[in-house]
């Protein structure tokens, strides 16, 4: 197989914290990453699917150093990222970028479609001519599904779907070799998800794209990933092949989200045995000192409450990080 | 069949023109009619304040001893009935009685007898009063005794009466208004620049910068307003550009707060990690992505900040710190409106309404203006 | 007697850019103890039907037609005489229970409130009722916890206390407007849960409102689908996922990636864009969009007719099942 695009190895992002009152205040690290490393393949997708405060948009901007990691390192074709300053590492953006879930709030409201569009290019090819980098602009947008004379309109006039087109659009014009998706349909109405998802697979297939899509419904990650990584509480529990995932999962909470996902299908959602997992969240300022699951788990032991379990391989290419997984 | 694309391709096919939100806000605006009058009344206030006192026949200075503190009146001085004492004053060291006054229009004529022979000369000393032009000699009588002049009146018009030195209140108080309106509009728009460069700078940088900035902005609104104002008079001495300075040095302050503020809550505003991640550089964020996006309140603020800085100088004009005279300004019309209440109201009334005219018409431009910039909050 | 229906309901707001119709012709109706699904997309008008019917209206809508409440009619009742029956009889729980909790009133005070005034309870039995209500719904410690403020809960406890506080009449009928979708899935999967038991042993009838297919497929008994402002298809729950038979309804459940399918083909999707509310034409809202669009679906509006025993749907063309 050939090298990875990107490896990422070790990454943390901690951010202290002021607890307590004005006077006995003190700084605690909250450990919204905690050790993660992957690698991921030119053209691959790899989903990062995890619940809300696990830390999974962090790591997102944690790979494109949008936010500086606390540790560990980034790899981009055997570049370490994080030791780049400023001016290098704003040239590295050329080759990755990033997609949000909010689609209009990632636009700016008072600038024209056509130059959030041509943003990316004007930073990039300052010697560019505008006509040269309009007709570009309006080559993508027709590649997006945007009609190209809707190119003077600002994104308050566009619905939802086509907001998250035009991020898109901004996203691609630089043709990237890396896309970070933070949960691109999670706000889209059920009939645009499908057409966005689609235009990401096309694209991706079309332009060899790398993409890691953040989400938390695992049923988009499988359909668009080929690798899907479950983070909890700022740690991987399980990685996997997307199939193996969802047919053989490892982790007990990862059985625990696939089993939650309400199936549109009366008769099966109706007979499967739900694992239904006790509590919320804990606090990821006050994490269990063990596994970070066990508060929760349906399986846990006396270990799971001292020790932290190692994401170990379990198969081939199947990983999970659980003192009693099989 | 049908796709996308050929529903799409329905849309007509030239580029459409967008309608960008200040398109949007203008369009608000004009149909909230408080704000249009509110602006249009402004208009006619800003405009008569500039070309006013050029159209005005009465120069801002100019002083007409026989009409101190006349009432406002939209007829002509002098009047008819007031043509006799104006003479008997002028001619009160001649030692010449009338003996026939004949007003016909403006041209008065008029027979003077006295004991002794009378100085032909006597002419100048009516002319002296500017009221009465064309003085001639038409007749005199053999011994002298006696003579007819013929004069004409110059008549004029204090539409708004005169203050205690006899000048023309109209013109005044629209020379007023363009000291009052200047000061207001140069000093916000100082503050503008300053507040705005300042708040949205340490808003993005953040953290220690931001602290040990908005600090300094702390420390300056502690210092109190009257004390430094009277400690520039006494240093420098009293003069305009003083004024624009101790009002424009406070009054940036508060812009800053706000700008600081919209910027914190832009800075984290999903687009402005956009920019970041397309690498765009921080200059370039600033100046294309957060001021554009904090315009919006820092316009409200400012038809605000206008009228509160016009009504500052009119608080130091009042208090005698502010603009000296010849100039004047609407605080010091009705600071000394207020000194001649009881005997000459139109000096207050005047000055005071195109104050609250305009201090209204500004509050409801800029509450118009919130209204159209942000619609949510209605 | 049904315990809710609606018949030819209608909201219009007044907006800046003119009169927009929310909701048009809409007829359904509840019986005792029933759960029903409303599933639609943003801006279909699905929680615009439950804001009027509980008097929630913005100020700028309107609402005409035919709310019956066993036999009162709730449209243009008086506030006061509303007052009597939502809450008591009608309670409803929004996406965000933040919205509807008052953040500076501990939940005891908001809880014991309700039925010290409703009820005429006594301040003792009315902590009762309510630490035993918030029992039922499972927050853990519930005696403890029953003078903390609302933000001292997690979402899902959040959304558990808004659940207890509707209860807390026994209403007959309990509107969900989208109740998890704020809420992780594990998280979610407790509430369907606590939904499911409360209907079960309380004999609630519950509405559901929610644009998630999966949610109405494991919760309801019947569903209806809105679009533009319309019910387009209205069948029971089997029915609507095994045999649907508007090209909408259809459309949308093919267009919806599955977590149990391995195959990773292209999803089919519904093109273009939900219509704007303003500018519907004469014809079928959907026609735009719709697969098997004829020419006069676009002059013509479809109603809703009745295709199978408690089946209805809107539109002019049979599909083969």
């Amino acid at each position: 197989m050939n090298a990875p695009l990107l490896s990422v190895r070790d990454l943390k992002v901690h951010f202290p914290i002021r607890v307590g009152g004005v006077l006995q205040g003190r700084y605690k690290q909250l450990k919204a990453v905690d050790g993660v490393s992957f690698d991921l393949m030119p053209g691959e997708t790899l989903g990062i699917v995890g619940e809300s405060g696990c830390g999974k948009s962090t790591m997102g901007r944690a790979v494109l150093q949008l936010i500086k990691p606390t540790q560990g390192q980034v790899i981009w074709l055997g570049q370490d990222l994080a030791k780049l300053g400023a001016k290098q590492m704003r040239a590295k953006r050329q080759d990755m970028q990033i997609i949000f879930q909010d689609p209009l709030a990632c636009l700016n409201p008072r600038i024209t479609v056509g130059d959030i569009i041509a943003e990316p290019l004007r930073t990039f090819h300052p010697d560019m001519t505008s006509a040269e980098a309009k007709s570009r602009v309006q080559k993508l947008m027709q590649q997006v599904g945007l009609h190209p004379n809707m190119i003077n309109r600002y994104p308050h006039e566009f619905s939802g779907g086509q907001c998250q087109r035009i991020g898109i659009a901004r996203a691609m014009i630089v043709e990237p070799r890396l896309i970070v998706c933070d949960e691109p349909v999670s706000a889209l109405d059920v009939s645009i998800q499908a057409q966005i998802i689609n235009l990401l697979r096309d694209l991706q297939q079309r332009f060899q794209l790398s993409l890691i899509f953040i989400s938390h419904d695992l049923s988009v990650v499988r359909h668009i990933s080929h690798r899907i990584m479950v983070v909890y509480l700022g740690k991987v529990m399980e990685v996997a092949d997307r199939d193996a995932l969802y047919t053989h999962p490892r982790h007990p909470y990862t059985k625990a989200l696939i089993s939650a996902v309400p199936l549109p299908d009366p008769d099966q959602e109706r007979a499967k045995q739900r694992i239904v997992l006790s509590g919320d969240l804990p606090s990821p300022l006050n994490p269990p000192p063990g596994c970070v699951f066990a508060s929760r788990c349906p399986i846990r032991t006396e270990l799971c409450a001292t020790t932290p379990p190692v994401l170990e391989e379990r198969s081939t290419d199947h990983h999970a990080a659980c003192h009693h997984s099989e | 069949m049908t796709t996308v694309s050929q529903f799409e391709q329905t849309v007509p096919g030239g580029e459409i023109k967008g309608r960008s939100l200040w398109a949007d806000a203008w369009a608000r605006l004009r149909s909230n009619r408080a704000a249009v009058a509110g602006a249009i009344v402004l208009a006619i206030i800003g405009l008569a304040s500039l070309f006013g006192p050029m159209l005005s026949p009465h120069d801002v200075g100019q002083v007409y001893r026989s009409y101190i503190k006349v009432p406002a009146s939209t007829t002509a001085y002098p009047r008819e009935a007031e043509i006799p004492d104006l003479l008997k004053t002028a001619l009160r060291r001649s030692r010449a009685d009338i003996t026939s006054l004949d007003v016909d229009g403006d041209l008065v004529t008029l027979t003077l007898t006295a004991e002794r022979e009378i100085d032909p000369r006597i002419t100048r000393s009516v002319e002296r009063n500017a009221d009465f032009t064309n003085v001639q000699i038409i007749e005199t009588s053999p011994d002298g005794l006696s003579l007819t002049m013929q004069m004409e009146v110059t008549r004029s018009y204090f539409l708004f009466g005169t203050d205690a030195n006899g000048r023309d209140l109209l013109t005044r108080t629209l020379f007023g208004g363009r000291i009052s309106l200047m000061i207001g509009l140069l000093a916000t728009f100082v503050s503008l620049i300053i507040g705005v460069t300042y708040g949205a700078t340490a808003g993005f940088i953040g953290g220690r910068v931001d602290s040990v900035m908005m600090r300094i902005v702390d420390v300056l609104y502690s210092i109190p307003f009257m004390f430094f104002v009277i400690l520039l008079m006494v240093f420098f001495g009293r003069n305009i550009i003083l004024m624009f300075v101790a009002v424009g040095a406070v009054e940036w302050l508060d812009m800053a707060r706000i700008v600081r503020g919209q910027t914190l809550s832009i800075k984290r505003r999903e687009f402005i990690e956009a920019a970041h991640a397309c690498g765009v550089s921080t200059t370039a964020i600033i100046r294309r992505h957060i001021v554009p996006n904090t315009l919006g309140p820092v316009v409200v603020y400012m038809t605000l900040l206008v009228p509160k800085v016009i009504l500052l100088e009119s608080f130091l004009s009042f208090l005698g710190l502010g603009v000296q005279e010849p100039m004047t300004s609407w605080g010091v019309l009705i600071s000394e409106g207020a000194n001649n209440i009881v005997e000459a109201p139109w000096m207050l009334i005047f000055p005071a309404t195109f104050l609250a005219l305009t201090l209204f018409a500004f509050n409801f431009v800029g509450d118009g203006l919130r209204d159209a910039l942000d619609p949510k909050d209605r | 007697m049904s315990l809710l229906a609606v018949e030819n309901l209608e909201v219009r707001f007044d907006t800046a850019d003119g009169e927009v119709c929310a909701v048009n012709d809409v007829s359904f109706s509840v019986e005792p103890g029933e759960t029903l699904g409303i599933v639609g997309e943003s801006g279909s008008g699905k929680s615009q039907v439950f804001f009027a019917v509980m008097g929630l209206l913005a100020a700028n809508g309107r609402a005409r037609g035919k709310v019956r409440f066993r036999d009162t009619d709730l449209l243009g009742m008086p506030v006061s005489q509303l007052n009597t029956i939502r809450g008591a009889h009608l309670s409803m729980i929004f996406q965000d229970p933040m919205t509807s909790l008052n953040p500076y009133l501990r939940v005891s005070k908001q809880m014991t409130e309700v039925l010290v005034q409703h009820q005429h309870k006594s301040e003792q039995d009315a902590r009762r009722i309510a630490i035993e209500l918030l029992e039922r719904v499972q927050i853990p410690e519930a005696a403890r916890r029953f003078d903390q403020y609302p933000h001292e809960f997690s979402g899902g406890m959040r959304q558990r206390v808004m659940i207890a506080m509707a209860l807390l009449c026994q209403p007959d009928l309990l509107i969900a407007d989208e109740p998890t979708t704020a809420l992780d899935v594990t998280v979610q999967a407790q509430i369907l849960d606590l939904l499911a038991q409360l209907r079960d042993t309380l004999n609630t009838a519950i509405i559901l409102i929610s644009h998630d297919f999966g949610v109405v497929a494991g919760l309801c008994e019947r569903v209806a689908v809105m679009y533009a402002g319309r019910i387009v298809e209205t069948a029971p729950v089997r029915e609507i996922f095994y045999r649907p038979q508007h090209p909408y309804t259809r459309g949308l459940l093919q267009s919806l990636p599955r977590l149990d399918a391995d195959d990773h083909q292209e999803l089919p999707t519904i093109p273009g864009q939900p219509p704007n509310l303003q500018s519907l034409g004469e014809g079928c809202a959907f026609s735009e969009r719709c697969p098997l669009v004829q020419p006069h679906c676009l002059t013509d509006r479809p109603l809703l007719r009745q295709i199978a025993e408690d089946h209805s749907k809107a539109c002019h063309r049979d599909l083969a099942a």
